[in-house]
């Protein structure tokens, strides 16, 4: 899968007397597959409007994105989406939800549940198919929507801040998780955060997003997500020197931006 | 001034005692407003209204023809499930009802229902059943009574016509509200898997609307029985409402009073029937 992002830029028109609002200036983003790119910034820096752009729900006001050569045309399969929330059925239980994205695109009733229950079994939430999702945690109700997201095979998962609305520790077990998925599946990943620590221990590349106009700033390759997958525990990569120094300047630069808004 | 102070300052200090919370025991929760069982309170204030009711015929403060003893409607109501009332049986005016307001709260759901669900969905039909729905919403059924018997005759046309106006409205605008419903992340979440409009309405805004429609069942139901006197006022021979105009003819205010208690009692079944469909049908409602 390869996904390239060419100058993209979106204009929000101006209303009434406001000028119009500049959200994303120049992207250029380039993603091989396998890759695992996280995009983080200040808040109004354009990384919704980011994912928006590569789920295909909006279209650039100029330049282009382009999924293995050919254009966006607007949203579908290939690229799922991984909201942080509000985005399960309440009326379906667990097996329903994540076997959802097959029932829409007509597959047996037999296929889906075999190809969702697959997914239920790799997040963890067997025992739980019949269950209702409102009477889930919110973590449990997470990996459902991460399930669900997967069911697909899509070649591209866009996570918009997937792990923001959990407490401390069951992000740090749901990070560990995706990782896990993403070595083992294989898949591309865009990941939006607002967290640095996330940042740097997911990505394999780092985008850092400046607001008004929405721009990246900085990229970084980062090695912390190989060195988990390779054995290191997940406290002991987010401990090291190497990870506080390059997260201490990150954090410099988003703190700067914040400063001038 | 400074006194003045004071006795304010005296009387806020009461009020914010008053007003503030005691703590809660364990498994209940700390300030949720209204919380607390009221069975037994609504049981004692029905008690002490049939009790107050009771004592005023009792001691003869009123007259019977105003207001008759509770004893004597209960003894009404034997005599006319015997004897019938207008040479019918009481049941068969009670079914002749129920028929007229059950019938247009049913053809109300099945065009209301959908109607209000397009206007949620497309400007189009937004902007042209909105002006109609409007314009005679807020008008009291008695005024376009009338007009329905000069279109529509003084027979069963007429009657449900009347009826089927009043619960069309709410109806309709509560599945256009509905539509709403649905939050942002599940629309996309479905179209990012490749569905298609048709399937984002069926799937996704159609069971979100759910505890909204079946809300603006509720309330349109309770329309319809308001409207049943007004749609029996004219040329029917049967009916709860009928009962009710006719007797108060003759001054019959027994007769009066335990139709109204018909109503209420069908009305209030109906509704507990509408709760317990709300919790099968929307287990979730508010819990997401």
């Amino acid at each position: 899968m390869g996904l390239e992002i060419n100058k993209a830029s979106v204009v929000y028109p101006g209303v009434g007397s406001r000028p119009p609002v500049e959200a994303l200036q120049d992207i250029d983003i380039k993603m091989d597959e396998g890759n695992f790119v996280v995009a983080i910034g200040s808040s109004g820096c354009g990384k919704s409007t980011l994912l928006n752009l590569i789920a295909g729900f909006l279209a650039p006001t100029s330049g282009e994105v382009l999924l293995d050569g050919a254009r966006v045309q607007g949203p579908g399969a290939d690229r799922s989406v991984v909201f942080q929330k509000h985005a399960l059925l309440p009326w379906l239980n667990v097996r329903d939800n994540v076997s959802f994205g097959l029932m829409l695109q007509g597959h047996s009733r037999d296929k889906r549940y075999a190809v969702g229950d697959r997914f239920i079994n790799l997040l963890g939430l067997r025992g739980f198919e019949d269950s209702p999702v409102y009477a889930l945690s919110g973590g449990m109700q997470q990996r459902v929507g991460i399930a669900r997201a997967l069911t697909c095979d899509p070649k591209l998962l866009l996570m918009d801040e997937p792990l923001g609305a959990l407490d401390a520790l069951t992000r740090e077990k749901a990070q560990e998780l995706i990782l896990h998925l993403w070595n083992d599946t294989g898949k591309s990943v865009f990941f939006i955060t607002h967290s640095v620590e996330e940042a740097l221990f997911m990505g394999t590349k780092l985008i850092v997003m400046s607001p008004r106009p929405g721009r990246i700033t900085h990229r970084f390759d980062l090695p912390f997500s190989r060195r988990f997958l390779e054995g290191s525990p997940a406290r002991a990569v987010k401990a090291s020197p190497e990870f506080i120094e390059i997260r201490e300047k990150v954090l410099g630069i988003i703190f700067a931006d914040e400063e001038v808004a | 001034m400074s006194s003045d102070n004071t006795r304010n300052g005296k009387v806020a200090g009461l009020l914010a005692r008053l007003s503030r919370g005691r703590p809660t025991r364990p498994g209940e929760t700390y300030g949720v407003p209204g919380s607390g069982d009221t069975m037994t309170l609504s049981l004692a204030t029905i008690a002490v209204l049939l009790f107050v009711w009771w004592l005023i015929t009792a001691m003869e403060w009123v007259k019977p023809l105003f207001v008759p003893a509770p004893q004597t409607i209960l003894q009404k109501f034997i005599v006319i499930w015997r004897e019938g009332f207008t040479g019918a049986p009481l049941w068969s005016h009670i079914l002749i009802s129920t028929g007229r307001v059950f019938g247009a709260f049913l053809l109300a759901c099945v065009i209301g229902i959908p109607l209000g669900l397009a206007m949620g969905i497309s400007p189009f039909f937004r902007g042209v059943f909105d002006p109609p729905i409007e314009f005679y919403r807020p008008i009291p059924p008695l005024a376009y009574l009338p007009l329905m018997i000069i279109w529509f005759g003084i027979g069963e046309t007429s009657k449900v016509l009347l009826i089927f106006l009043s619960v069309f409205a709410p109806v309709t605008l509560g599945a256009r509200a509905g539509v709403r419903s649905a939050a942002i992340e599940q629309i996309h979440a479905a179209y990012s898997f490749g569905a298609t409009r048709w399937q984002v309405l069926q799937h996704i805004i159609l069971p979100a609307a759910m505890p909204e429609i079946l809300t603006a069942m509720r309330v349109g139901i309770g329309f319809g029985w308001t409207t049943l006197v007004a749609a029996e006022m004219v040329a029917a021979t049967r009916g709860i409402g009928y009962m009710v105009l006719a007797a108060s003819q003759f001054l019959q205010t027994a007769i009066v009073i335990m139709g109204i208690v018909i109503i209420a009692a069908i009305a209030y079944l109906f509704d507990l029937l509408m709760r317990f469909i709300e919790r099968k049908v929307v287990p979730w409602k508010g819990k997401m």
